[in-house]
């Protein structure tokens, strides 16, 4: 079973421990893990940005390098949302790409879907003494519907409890390129999700999605929590924290 | 109604620092998401009602103007007269044309978003008539200088009690009431008098049913009926997407619309008025529909022609986080939330409203409690793509989002890129390994860091491993 990992652009260049805990749960599960080499960035910029003819090329990119594998996983719900629910939109009316683009949506998941719906795999090595909270990304949850895997998942991982905040299922405000064009108001969002998770009383919040990670930590450390871990769910499952 | 969408950023940042706003926001949120959800866990299947309601719909918009010409039959048989606004303009002068007809002094007014449209009230007055809005919510907003309303359900959801004790007791001269019961009471004592003494009553419309050429009208305050009831002539005035085939068919609007919009199984009144009263009956003298088009036509004929679906709920400004955070003002027109970022665009033009689409994280909240499924990010995301082409937004951000599709079709260079931005980043970052201020992304440090990276990419550590021998780990 050979399983082509899109590392996501954010990954490489912000955490790309999060890129090897995705290898080492794959591995563990049984499965050969291609990473290609001139992978990039899925094209979510360009479709949700307006430039429609940016993320098309790089969908047909994508869809190319992973093309010899027979599942397509990244450690990612926006990410895989974009392969899964919008490459088959985005190249609806591509004479040669269309069908290319439905086969690769069909076999991509996101990791934690992967590895509980796909592989029923759920021995995972991680530990974590504490207690944690679990953010549902929007795409993830919304457009993949990931919502009792990671927590699945999550409860298989030793020492760790997991303690649900008031709205696990509101948008922290990360949105992409809103973060930043519409920053203040991305920011306030981000508030009202960090005094939620606040309120839990966890050491610890965990997620899928590195950007939604990005803003959330953020919001903790400039209101003054330097305590509470950001992490993501392949991290904790994968006992690589660090 | 003057569009200001263009300056919603610089107004969503006064709304975020109104320390009264932001109380009244929290309140709000409160209310109508979570009485929202009891009313949907209560309903035995509420997903197949809103598939019923996408249906109904979406048949209707298909084959509109089939179900139009019905409804002027079926209306013109009741006796009512059925009138076409083409333009917002076109409903001021028809109400006007109307009004002067029937020799009307004094209108009340049940609340109809569509004449904020045209601005009816201020043209009414500007022709020397009086007009007096009879919702509650429409009423505090016209005796506050016609502030505009900020939100479908309840226009005046921004404002506090006390706000409104202040305003009550400024405008009617009378002692400060604190409660809200007080508060109720005192507007309903002044409203009485304006509904026995006016002469035609305008209402909007829920619902136009084609089979009986009949209006719904959907309040809990009861003033529909009394504004449509008491004065000798009545005016609907509702879009041309209001149309539903048959009462059947607005049953089944009737028991999405209450529970999405404040998780109500029905609202306290629904009014299904039907044409002049006959020998004997009870009812007015005479009836008038102003179906409007104000540019849905051209939504039908677009391809964001599913927000014509709209019921006017307000479920998804109510589950929308921006919405949440600024309230409906920056919006800048009739229609705030997620709904209005595609109906302001369409109705008042892209260039003067592009960055509602914009202002939104597509996190489908909204999408997912819409009471007739419109897929109100996809559609966000197909007026970013018109924003792109006409190149409405700032330069820099085409020119930003064309860079990084460039180079990431460029492995190498992109690869090259990532590896220098990951080290500037990690030295900007410090010790500390947060960044609290990066010149080129201002609007992300302005509220928040920015965790630092490792410094070295993925691709590289996974190269080298390779290099190293073996399995890459």
């Amino acid at each position: 079973m050979r399983v082509g990992l899109v590392v996501t652009c954010l990954v490489d260049l912000m955490r790309p421990g999060i890129g090897w805990a995705a290898v080492d749960l794959l591995e563990r599960a049984g499965a050969e893990v291609v990473v290609p080499a001139t992978q990039t960035c899925c094209g979510q910029p360009g479709w949700n940005g307006g430039d429609r003819a940016g993320a098309a090329a790089l969908a047909r990119k994508l869809i190319a390098e992973f093309e010899g594998c027979d599942w397509i996983v990244a450690p990612s719900g926006s990410c895989v949302g974009m392969i899964r629910v919008h490459y088959p939109t985005l190249l609806a009316d591509d004479a040669t790409w269309s069908e290319r683009a439905r086969s690769a949506a069909a076999r991509t998941r996101e990791l934690t879907q992967f590895l509980v719906d796909e592989l029923g795999f759920d021995a995972v090595p991680g530990r974590h003494d504490g207690t944690v909270t679990y953010h549902d990304c929007c795409a993830g949850l919304r457009e993949l519907g990931v919502k009792s895997q990671p927590r699945r998942l999550l409860a298989k991982v030793s020492g760790l409890e997991l303690t649900e905040m008031a709205e696990p299922e509101s948008c922290c405000g990360f949105g992409g390129a809103f973060s930043v064009k519409f920053g203040e108001i991305a920011a306030h969002i981000a508030e009202r999700k960090c005094a939620q998770i606040a309120e839990t009383g966890a050491g610890a919040v965990v997620m899928g999605d590195l950007g939604c990670m990005l803003n959330v930590e953020g919001r903790l450390r400039r209101r003054g929590d330097a305590s509470t871990r950001v992490l993501h769910v392949a991290e904790v499952l994968a006992g690589r924290e660090d | 109604m003057r569009v200001a969408s263009i300056e919603f950023k610089a107004r969503a940042g006064e709304k975020l620092a109104d320390a009264t706003l932001q109380r009244n926001l929290v309140r709000v949120k409160g209310k109508f998401a979570a009485k929202r959800a009891a009313a949907m866990a209560g309903f035995h299947d509420f997903e197949g009602l809103r598939e019923a309601g996408r249906e109904i719909r979406q048949r209707t918009l298909d084959d509109l103007d089939v179900w139009l010409g019905i409804f002027e039959r079926s209306a013109t048989a009741g006796g009512a007269t059925v009138l076409w606004a083409r333009t917002p303009d076109d409903i001021n002068r028809l109400v006007l044309e109307i009004a002067f007809r029937h020799g009307v002094r004094k209108i009340v007014k049940s609340k109809s978003m569509v004449s904020e449209e045209s601005s009816l009230d201020r043209a009414i007055e500007a022709a020397g008539l009086e007009v007096i809005e009879t919702d509650l919510g429409e009423y505090i907003l016209q005796i506050n200088g016609y502030e505009p309303p900020s939100h479908l359900v309840g226009p005046a959801l921004h404002k506090s009690k006390e706000e409104v004790a202040d305003l009550f007791h400024r405008r009617h001269k009378t002692a400060r009431k604190e409660g809200i019961e007080d508060l109720c009471l005192e507007a309903r004592a002044v409203l009485r008098e304006h509904y026995l003494t006016a002469d035609m009553g305008i209402s909007g419309g829920n619902f136009f049913v084609a089979e009986t050429g009949s209006v719904v009208l959907v309040t809990n305050e009861g003033n529909a009926t009394l504004a449509t009831g008491l004065p000798r002539v009545h005016v609907a005035i509702s879009g041309i997407e209001k149309i539903v085939p048959t009462l059947e068919d607005a049953a089944t609007l009737l028991r999405l619309l209450p529970r999405s919009a404040t998780g109500q199984p029905i609202s306290n009144y629904v009014d299904v008025l039907t044409g002049v009263r006959g020998e004997g009956e009870g009812g007015v003298e005479h009836m008038y529909y102003i179906l409007v088009d104000a540019g849905r036509t051209d939504v039908l004929a677009s391809e964001v022609r599913e927000a014509l679906r709209c019921i006017r709920c307000g479920a998804c400004m109510n589950h929308c986080p921006v919405y949440q955070s600024i309230g409906g003002h920056p919006y800048g027109w009739v229609y705030p939330g997620p709904i209005g970022s595609i109906l302001t665009p369409m109705y008042a033009g892209l260039e003067n409203a592009h960055p509602l689409p914009a202002a939104s994280t597509l996190c489908n909240q909204c999408g997912v409690v819409c009471p007739v499924k419109i897929p109100l990010p996809d559609l966000q995301r197909k007026l970013r793509e018109r924003t792109f082409e006409r190149r409405l937004a700032p330069w820099s951000e085409r020119a930003a989002l064309r860079l990084w599709s460039w180079v990431a079709a460029r492995p190498a260079l992109y690869g090259a890129s990532m590896r220098v931005v990951a080290r500037l980043l990690r030295i900007w970052g410090g010790r500390e390994r947060r960044i609290r201020r990066l010149p080129p992304g201002g609007g992300w440090t302005a509220g928040r860091d920015l965790p630092a990276p490792d410094g070295r990419t993925f691709r590289e550590q996974y190269a080298a491993r390779r290099r190293a021998g073996g399995k890459p780990r």
